[in-house]
């Protein structure tokens, strides 16, 4: 903690911490007074597959390789759009891992498989 | 005279061959993203932030600038001829610009667009290179004391302009300080936050913030109504400006650009708060004011203007003091950090040709956008046309990828993800992420500036109100939050952004 002249690590996120309680505790009992606007509906389908389809990424990504987790993250996050149509997400995720192949793995360097080694890649 | 020999310097730097290139990738890019709806500026940045690493640093930073105030060029395209926001700040720009296109006049507004913009972007840059000095030189005198004022008074700045409620801004701002001070304490050494996690010693890196909660948070916002965005491209017919639109839009585009310069260096809105108050004031000026909302082309004129001013004015106090005022200004300090300059007021001083290169960069940038815009507008239609379901799986292809580069970590991909969720959820909320962001990067650097006033001080804090520049710089902050609880002054601000959601 410390005093304020020599502060400590825990001086300065204690404030923080305290403002935010009282600023969360104001809110949430401002919250049974006043009447607000609808949050509205969750775009649940949205936030599931999207964020689904990221993490599916971050954990494929070094086992299989660039060259199928691409294309999971690709079909997954397209079968949010409730316009999702099997024909173009195919070449989509075709052509957007050539590019990143290119581009990213042998153009810039960054250190992932094209095929990974649960491939014996 | 000095300044204009700073600017040839400027011009010399930024005329070679690969800095014209990527000047015109930058504003190529940009004008993309400011056509595509539901890509912002933001998000893009900090995907292709990886990319410049290979670059030198000023050609870095003019691509990364050219990004951003090519987004403002390229918004007001979508706005006019499909009357759907490209760009947060061409909201306003829908009202008049799409109901000109309905009557035939698309052509028109899209060049009172172009060439308030073109103004603006000149004006602009031209106030870069004559107060960039003078302010960079005062903040050489500036000890802790009044580096933390100063970014006090930018938060507040942010709070007061942040859409919604007060109390939620206040709270995001502090949730991003407490954000921002994750990892191992300078000072002392010691972990905070990091529950043990190894891969959070080092922090959380702000392009990760950035991405999850302005790429995959607005995906996520855009799929929540996919069947609004029906797209209806509008013919786009005469394109210079007759006589009369001429006198009715150069006052106009004028009176943008004041106004549009001065907000543009308040913190947090960058450009879209200087749309707003150009088009509400406008309304108020002009003599066809009741008809705004039909088609006038002032309505587009002075919005567009007062944009494409803010856009380029937000870079003063990056550039000057090293204090990023807006989540693009900061995603261009990390640029700099990475390319081993520090930033600060001494950068003008030390680094004159990547200062005056970034500027003079502007201007061409500005050029090459004027032509982007007018006689290629047809290839934009075409982008404009490109349905959103065939747009995000690349745009979440390219964060997964970009993120993972920056430090070669899976951890950041699932962090991205985390942010993501988050960010969605906050703007439910009606929770604004701007100024979150900006006090995650301010976090550290506040913490740091109070510790070392406090240590020069021996923990007497009445230091911040002893020197007379900390001192006016927390009474401002505290008017600023003030103002807001007048009724007069917070009516006039929900309008405000009441105007640009309607």
């Amino acid at each position: 903690m410390g005093t304020a002249f020599r502060m400590g690590p825990a001086y300065f996120p204690t404030i923080l911490g305290g403002l935010l309680f009282v600023i969360g505790t104001i809110s949430v009992m401002r919250a049974f007074i006043t009447v607000g606007d609808p949050i509205g509906r969750f775009a649940m389908r949205g936030l599931v597959l999207v964020t689904g389809s990221i993490f599916l990424f971050g954990f494929l990504v070094r086992g299989l390789g660039v060259a199928l987790a691409l294309p999971v993250l690709v079909v997954v996050s397209a079968y949010a759009s409730t316009k999702f149509l099997w024909g173009p997400t195919f070449i989509m995720a075709v052509g957007l891992t050539v590019f990143c192949v290119l581009v990213f793995l042998e153009g810039l360097g960054v250190p992932l498989p094209v095929l990974g080694p649960w491939l014996g890649g | 005279m000095d300044l204009i020999g700073h600017l040839w310097l400027g011009l010399q730097t930024s005329a070679s061959l690969a800095n014209l290139f990527y000047c015109f990738i930058g504003v190529f890019l940009g004008t993309a993203i400011g056509v595509l709806p539901g890509l912002g500026p933001t998000a893009t940045i900090a995907m292709l932030l990886p990319v410049t690493f290979v670059l030198p640093p000023v050609t870095a930073l003019i691509m990364l600038a050219g990004i951003y105030y090519g987004s403002q060029y390229g918004g007001s395209t979508t706005s006019i001829l499909v009357n759907l926001p490209g760009e947060a700040a061409s909201v306003v720009t829908t009202l008049d610009g799409y109901q000109m296109a309905r009557k035939g006049r698309a052509g028109a507004a899209l060049a009172a667009a172009a060439i308030g913009s073109f103004f603006a972007g000149t004006v602009a840059t031209l106030l870069i290179a004559a107060f960039g000095p003078p302010v960079a030189n005062m903040a050489l005198r500036f000890g802790p004391a009044e580096y933390f004022s100063l970014m006090v008074m930018g938060l507040a700045a942010s709070i007061v302009l942040a859409q919604g409620s007060l109390l939620h801004a206040i709270g995001m701002v502090v949730l991003g300080l407490l954000l921002g001070l994750i990892g191992t304490d300078v000072t002392s050494g010691i972990q905070r936050y990091t529950f043990g996690i190894y891969e959070l010693a080092d922090g959380i890196g702000f392009v990760t913030v950035a991405m999850g909660m302005f790429g995959l948070g607005e995906i996520i916002r855009n799929l929540e109504d996919e069947e609004q965005r029906s797209m209806i491209v509008s013919k786009i017919t005469r394109l210079w400006p007759t006589k009369e639109d001429w006198r009715r839009m150069t006052p106009s585009i004028l009176r943008g650009t004041v106004i549009g310069s001065i907000l543009g260096i308040l913190p947090g809105s960058g450009s879209i708060l200087g749309s707003f108050a150009a088009y509400s004031i406008e309304k108020k000026v002009s003599k066809y004011g009741s008809q705004f909302g039909k088609g006038m082309i002032e309505g587009v004129a002075a919005p567009e203007s007062a944009n494409n001013a803010g856009a380029q004015t937000s870079f003063i106090p990056m550039l000057t003091l090293g204090i990023p005022s807006n989540p693009v200004s900061a995603l261009m300090v990390g640029a700099m950090i990475i390319h081993g300059i520090q930033p600060g007021p001494s950068v003008i001083s030390e680094q004159p040709a990547l200062f005056w290169g970034v500027v003079a960069s502007m201007w061409i940038g500005n050029l090459m956008l004027i032509i982007l815009n007018l006689p290629l507008i047809g290839m934009w239609v075409r982008l404009i046309m490109i349905p959103y379901q065939y747009l995000y799986p690349g745009i979440l292809v390219f964060c997964a990828i970009g993120v993972f580069s920056l430090k070669n970590a899976q951890f950041d991909i699932y962090l991205m993800g985390l942010f993501g969720v988050l960010g969605y959820v906050f703007s439910k909320l009606g929770c604004e992420a701007a100024p979150m962001l900006l006090a995650f990067i301010l976090g550290p650097l506040m913490e740091e500036y109070l510790r070392r006033a406090m240590l020069l001080s021996r923990g007497n804090p009445w230091v911040f109100l002893q020197r007379p520049i900390s001192a006016t710089l927390l009474v401002i902050a505290v008017l600023a939050l003030c103002s807001v609880l007048i009724p007069s002054f917070s009516k006039t601000r929900e309008e405000a952004f009441v105007e640009g959601a309607g």
